[in-house]
């Protein structure tokens, strides 16, 4: 079966005056319709950027240097082809009607990722009406249609109502209906949950599985968070320094972990068994320097099981297969004569 | 927003009672009144004027009231449209400034428009093409037109259209129109001479909004919203429009109150150097020779003119800014 969305070996670099940023470099994975990849690392392990170039709207002077981001698409006889999205001219006709309409994005900030000044239902309407052929009175019904569906209530009432009006839960739920009033096919969720609180969270995962049930969109859930991503993953893909580090099914990932910078991730992250006062295990060290160029494992220098051996530094990046769908990049494990 | 507006001009009462109170202070700071200037002026011509006659003439313009009763009178007199006389002038206040202060109104209409309609899209194209030469080279005009004050620029182009376009460019109409009735032709006269006052005026103000608007849009196109309109599909240029300049150009918007006074008073001096039949010129003579009715006629006028010109940058920002609007009611 052809997935919804195939990327293979991205590699988006920032070109900046004082060196280049390697913010995604080599990175590759799949997703089912109807299934959700988690993408879990640090701060600025690239996992925006990868969510930013699928979309092909990285900021400049980022570039895609090398790979594909390959997008099912049905042809006229109900055949998958695939569209390479990293070939495309980014502000081109072709990009800007898949932007919103077969893939869609929502971010972190429910704060600022509306307009201040135009009414939430208008901003609606507008992403509706740019790829549905359809009247303002239609695209209106079908708002408020999708504002009940992801839980706005008075959905009628509160399409007119400006972002500063409405309550952080409800501007991200307003954000979800906006991304899916076009019924993308991709639904990339950069942080969705990182500014509410853990209640509001809860309800908000929730409301993405239920929507997911209804629509079989494949979702790429990007957080920070692994306890957030175990709530709604299939499959988890653990980047740091722009590369994968491991990538499995949820399950297996949280039974049998190998690399070291998940272990460390999973140590991190509060079970509902930890006592409130105790102290969270967080990872020592920072990322590397953004302009360095690592040939070897990233996380060296910070690794608790390395124990400095050079053959982790020097030893060329790879991500090798351990188990059926169960990837992992770490000298350690994948070198054969490791010493 | 009605709510809003209403109450909005019930505070420009208090404001418009101080103002009156000040013009009216300044009209009595000289000494004695303007009998006392007249009968001066009189004896000066070598005529003479009997106790009896100047009491008459002190009953009837109320001089013999008390001084808060000379206020009132003097503000119900203004409400009417009765500003005075000039005495300088010899002539009633109102029929001198009328057409002048409607001139002035013109010019700085005119500027603001001008202002606007050029720094908008430099400003804009500055702040997307950040650090593209285009952007430098405007910035460094901006400087320059920033840095060069009013009356500088007005010499510099009038010496220059005299010495090289072999043309005066002072005044607002041709000779032949200065007294002539209105009528389309002296309007297509003065719109020929209105350019020169409205780009020197306009000059310093433009180059000041362009770098308003280029760093508010600079601000306003990394928030997350722009990303958003771009993630839905928006082309470039419509998202652009659309969105962060909107936003950009809020706070400028509120700027119209205080530009009207900056742009009166910098037409005053443009219209010193140009030789322009504005309020400007007049209201220094005015200043000047103690002539207090016009002098304080003006002062009041301009000054209500600029607290409408509040009122009205108010209620357009409140237009297009709903976070206002709505905070107004809420606190309402
Ligand atoms: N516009 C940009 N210009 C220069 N460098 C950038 C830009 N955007 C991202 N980067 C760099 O790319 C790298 C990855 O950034 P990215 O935003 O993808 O991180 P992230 O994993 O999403 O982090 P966070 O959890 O903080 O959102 C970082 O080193 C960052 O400095
Ligand atoms: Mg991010």
């Amino acid at each position: 079966m052809v997935p919804a969305l195939d990327v293979r070996d991205l590699r988006v670099h920032f070109l900046l005056d004082e060196g280049t940023v390697r913010a995604v470099d080599g990175v590759s994975f799949s997703v089912e319709p109807g299934k959700t990849l988690g993408i879990v690392g640090e701060s600025g392990s690239g996992k925006s950027v990868i969510g930013q170039s699928i979309l092909r709207i990285v900021p400049s002077p980022g570039k895609i240097v090398r790979g594909e981001i390959l997008l099912r698409m049905e042809n006229g006889q109900g055949e998958p082809t695939q569209l390479d999205m990293a070939q495309i001219e980014s502000h081109g006709r072709l990009a800007r009607s898949i932007r919103g309409k077969e893939i869609a994005m929502i971010f972190q900030e429910p704060m600022n990722s509306f307009s201040p000044v135009h009414t939430v239902g208008s901003q609606i309407v507008e992403a509706l009406r740019l790829h549905a052929d359809v009247s303002p009175q239609e695209a209106r019904n079908r708002t408020v249609e999708m504002l009940k569906k992801v839980g706005i209530p008075q959905p009628e009432h509160r399409i007119g109502a400006y972002p500063h009006e409405l309550s952080g839960g409800m501007r991200q739920r307003a954000m979800i209906a906006m991304a899916l009033v076009c019924n993308p096919r991709i639904l990339i969720a950069d942080e969705p949950t990182t500014a509410l609180d853990v209640t509001i969270q809860a309800q908000i995962i929730d409301l993405l599985k239920k929507l997911q049930e209804e629509f079989g969109m494949a979702i790429l859930f990007i957080s920070h968070n692994l306890g957030v991503i175990s709530e709604i993953s299939h499959e988890v893909l653990v980047v740091y320094f722009g590369r994968v580090m491991e990538h499995a099914p949820v399950d297996v990932l949280f039974r049998e972990a190998l690399h070291p910078y998940t272990k460390a991730l999973l140590r991190s992250v509060p079970g509902i068994d930890t006592p409130v006062r105790s102290h969270l295990a967080t990872i020592e060290g920072t990322l590397p320097d953004p302009y360095a160029n690592i040939p070897g494992c990233p996380f060296f220098g910070r690794c608790m099981e390395c124990e400095g051996r050079t053959v982790c530094r020097d030893d060329p990046y790879s991500l090798t297969k351990v188990g059926p769908r169960h990837f992992v990049a770490c000298p350690r494990i994948c070198v054969a004569d490791f010493a | 927003m009605l709510a809003y507006i209403i109450r909005r001009m019930l505070i420009m009462i208090p404001t418009l009672i101080a103002i009156s109170i000040i013009s009216f202070t300044i009209i009595q700071l000289p000494p004695g009144d303007f009998l006392t200037t007249y009968v001066a002026q009189l004896s000066a011509s070598g005529e003479g004027i009997d106790q009896a006659e100047l009491d008459a003439l002190r009953h009837r313009f109320g001089l013999d009231q008390p001084i808060y009763v000379q206020y009132f009178q003097w503000v119900w007199n203004f409400v009417r449209g009765d500003f005075g006389h000039s005495f300088e002038w010899n002539k009633p206040v109102r029929s001198l400034i009328g057409e002048r202060i409607a001139l002035t109104i013109l010019i700085s209409t005119c500027t603001l428009l001008f202002t606007w309609i050029v720094s908008l899209p430099i400003g804009i194209y500055s702040a997307v093409r950040q650090y593209s030469w285009m952007d430098y080279f405007l910035t460094f005009f901006g400087f320059i037109g920033l840095a060069t004050p009013n009356f500088l620029f007005a010499l510099i182009l009038l010496w220059f259209s005299y010495a090289y376009l072999g043309m005066s460019i002072g005044g607002l109409f041709s000779p032949q129109f200065i007294e002539a009735p209105w009528s389309f032709a002296k309007f297509i006269d003065l719109l020929k001479h209105l350019w020169i006052p409205v780009l020197i005026v306009g000059t310093g103000h433009t180059a000041k909004f362009i770098r308003i608007i280029r760093g508010n849009l600079l601000d306003e196109l990394k928030k997350p919203y722009v990303t958003t309109a771009r993630a839905k599909g928006l082309s470039e240029t419509k998202l652009i429009l659309k969105y962060p300049v909107r936003v950009a150009i809020n706070p400028l918007v509120s700027t119209i109150g205080w530009t009207l006074p900056e742009l009166i008073s910098g037409i005053a001096i443009t219209a010193v150097v140009l030789n322009l039949p504005t309020s400007g010129p007049l209201l220094l003579s005015a200043l000047m020779s103690q002539d207090m009715h016009l002098a304080g006629s003006f002062i009041m006028i301009l000054s209500i003119l600029t607290v409408i010109g509040t009122l009205i940058s108010d209620i357009l920002l409140a237009w297009v800014d709903p976070r206002i609007r709505f905070g107004a009611r809420e606190s309402a």
